[in-house]
């Protein structure tokens, strides 16, 4: 593996246009199109985004379990999992190497969004739970068990030796994402990438899962990259937000100021849609007028432009955005955004 | 686990009562009886009638009693005594052809479905995990052929290729040293080293469909979003595949077993009359052609019989494999 010196030795994992392209028989699908951010250690970035914005397969990306016919294209994913600045480039490996195999489990774990989906049918919660275990720890099958149980009373959950030896579908929804929990966690990971792992649970459970992934970070220090579509979950628990809409970042910045201070016209759509920054969890972004395009028929321009209130002819519709830094640590994709050094001097 | 077995094993009783019935009510659809026809058939040629002797068969098999009882005096028989009655044709009790024939039949049925097993599994788990490369369109080539080839065809070309290159002739499963032989060692050998044609002819469309079943059923568990997770959690993609489609994709094979087992057996029945096996399709066909009521009834009971015993097998191995049938989830 090739060591790459981070630009900043404080970032676990660094994003740089990254593209996952699926070629099907009707064309290719460009899902992620050039997605870049960075996450600081022991920090929480949420993905956000509508449906169809390629957050899940951005996330899979980063896990090197893209699915045929998607294949990742360009870019780099840059992980740093030591503070002496060297990071490896999980876009150059292959999905099944070793390498990578030694990364996911013990070095990034995932949540999947449908805990349901994510358990085999045929095998106990123990069963899989004791694979996280061992790719961690090459432990005797006691210790093994133990270590399982105990990772499943860490999570909340109740008679963890006897829900060990059950099924998944035994388990109530919220049991089993905790379950879900418990088998990323039951590794130790650096990174916890949870995609929209509180969107099939009702609010009462939903709050006591998020309550729960915020109580483990700050008992382990793990950095959690958390996607959803729902701000009332990103007030309540990121650090800096990245908003995604087809394939790209549009625009990433820390939560105040992605709540305050928007930039990108997407960002304040979103923000607009949601009734209250103080609502309770659950609520979904609708209210964005149009719907997101199909990648197929990406617009030209500014992807955004034909839903934009900010619109402007000629000009949108003409020229796709770069990203514009606003401010050290916030930037949007907006044609009508002027960099902060450049407005400051005009 | 327990009370879903005995329910099953209960569940069977009824049926195989509803089983014995039809199969009696199918030896009685020929118009006369079994004495009527030997007396035509014994007046024809010549010979006398003994009444006398007559008389004895039609009390013990009650035929001037009403159906009822017929059918009582049949299954008692059976059931009680082991006794399936008289085969008109070979004028011998009925069991003693049944179990000689019926064992053989199951040797062979047995021994093709370990065959068709142990192509089908890794040709079709490997067609699906590489989905439209050159080796799955090979396969599936392979197996359509396979499935269209009518099995007399098969069997002619491979008794001639026996024959001609092997130098041995391909009929029967037994030497005719062996043919009336004890059991032993040396004709074990002797009709293993013949057994192999019928079961590669009665085996070929078996695995070209079970190659197709199992690659779709692997197609359907691959993409799951639990194989993911298994992968997310370190495992590689071929142990995550082996331990978990492969487990789920497992079922609806098992529970073919229920109908395979008389399928092999009844379902070969060309096949045996062309390379002259001694199982029990020929001989069905035989009495079934001869109007043998008791021997063709007592064949058609025993194959469905087979069936119930066969889908009481996969049941189990279901409930023994799915947690979810087992707890009565699903199913
Ligand atoms: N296997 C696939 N084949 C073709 N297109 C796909 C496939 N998987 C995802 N996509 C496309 O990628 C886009 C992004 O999907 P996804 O990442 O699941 O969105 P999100 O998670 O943000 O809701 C969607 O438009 C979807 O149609
Ligand atoms: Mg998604």
């Amino acid at each position: 593996m090739r060591q790459i010196p981070m630009r900043e030795p404080d970032t676990l994992l660094e994003v740089r246009d990254l593209a996952t392209h699926f070629f099907t028989d009707e064309g290719v699908v460009r899902a992620v199109d050039g997605a870049s951010f960075d996450i600081p250690r022991g920090k929480t970035l949420c993905i956000v985004g509508e449906s169809g914005s390629g957050k899940s397969v951005m996330a899979r990306a980063v896990m090197g379990l893209t699915r045929a016919p998607g294949r990742v294209v360009g870019g780099s994913v840059l992980w740093c999992p030591d503070q002496d600045g060297q990071a490896t480039d999980l876009a150059t490996l292959h999905g099944n190497s070793r390498a990578y195999r030694a990364i996911r489990g013990p070095e990034i774990g995932m949540i999947f969004q449908e805990p349901m989906a994510a358990l085999s049918p045929v095998h106990t919660i123990g069963t899989q739970l004791a694979e996280s275990v061992r790719s961690r720890h090459a432990v005797s099958k006691r210790e093994t068990r133990e270590r399982g149980i105990e990772a499943l009373a860490r999570v909340g959950i109740p008679e963890p030796a006897a829900r060990y030896d059950q099924y998944g579908f035994e388990l109530s929804g919220g049991m089993r994402q905790r379950a879900m929990i418990a088998m990323a966690l039951a590794a130790e990971p650096k990174l916890l990438i949870a995609d929209e792992p509180t969107t099939a649970l009702d609010v009462t459970t939903q709050a006591g899962i998020l309550d729960l992934i915020l109580d483990l970070q700050s008992e382990t220090g793990m950095t959690v990259m958390f996607i959803t579509h729902d701000l009332g979950v990103v007030a309540e628990i990121a650090d800096s937000v990245a908003v995604m809409y087809l394939g790209r970042v549009v625009e990433h910045a820390d939560v105040d100021t992605a709540f305050h201070a928007p930039a990108h016209p997407y960002t304040e759509a979103l923000l607009r849609a949601l009734p209250s920054i103080h609502a309770k969890t659950g609520e979904r972004l609708a209210a964005i007028p149009g719907m997101v395009p199909h990648p197929f028929a990406r617009p030209a321009g500014c992807a955004f432009h034909p839903r934009c209130h900010r619109f402007r002819p000629g000009l949108c519709e003409t020229r796709e955005p770069e990203n514009v830094p606003v401010a050290p640590g916030h930037g949007a994709r907006c044609l009508l955004l002027k960099p902060a050094r450049k407005a400051a001097a005009e | 686990m327990l009370r879903y077995i005995i329910r099953r094993v209960l569940w069977a009783i009824p049926i195989l009562i509803g089983v014995s019935i039809v199969s009696f009510f199918i030896i009685q659809l020929p118009p006369g009886n079994y004495l009527t026809a030997l007396m035509a058939s014994m007046r024809a040629t010549g010979e006398s009638v003994d009444m006398s002797q007559l008389q004895t068969l039609s009390e013990r098999y009650g035929l001037d009693e009403p159906m009822i009882v017929q059918y009582w005096k049949w299954i008692s028989g059976i059931v009680l005594r082991g006794d399936f009655g008289q085969s008109f044709l070979y004028t011998r009790p009925v069991s003693d052809l049944l179990w000689e024939r019926l064992g053989l039949t199951f040797i062979l049925a047995f021994t093709s479905m370990i065959f068709v097993w142990l192509i089908a599994f890794p040709i079709g788990v490997y067609s699906a995990v590489r989905k439209y490369s050159i080796g799955d369109y090979v396969m599936t080539f392979v197996g359509f052929i396979g499935l269209a080839t009518p099995n007399f065809l098969i069997a002619l070309i491979l008794m001639y290729v026996s024959f001609t290159v092997f130098g041995q002739s391909a009929g029967g499963l037994f030497s005719p040293q062996y043919l009336d032989a004890p059991w032993s060692w040396a004709k074990f050998a002797d009709m293993m080293s013949k057994i192999w044609i019928p079961v590669v002819v009665i085996g070929t469309a078996g695995t070209a469909a079970l190659i197709r079943i199992m690659r779709a059923n692997m197609l359907d568990e691959l993409p799951k979003t639990y194989v993911d997770a298994a992968r997310a959690r370190g495992l590689s993609g071929a142990h995550a595949v082996t331990k978990y489609p492969l487990r789920v994709a497992l079922n609806p094979f098992v529970s073919r077993i229920g109908w395979e087992l008389p399928e092999l057996i009844s379902g070969a029945t060309i096949t045996a009359i062309v390379l002259s096996l001694p199982t029990t399709g020929p001989l069905l066909l035989e009495a079934l052609l001869a109007q043998d009521m008791y021997l063709a009834g007592s064949f058609i009971m025993m194959l469905s019989v087979l069936t119930v015993i066969g889908t009481l097998i996969s049941d189990l191995l279901l409930a023994w494999l799915d947690p979810r049938i087992r707890q009565g989830v699903v199913g």
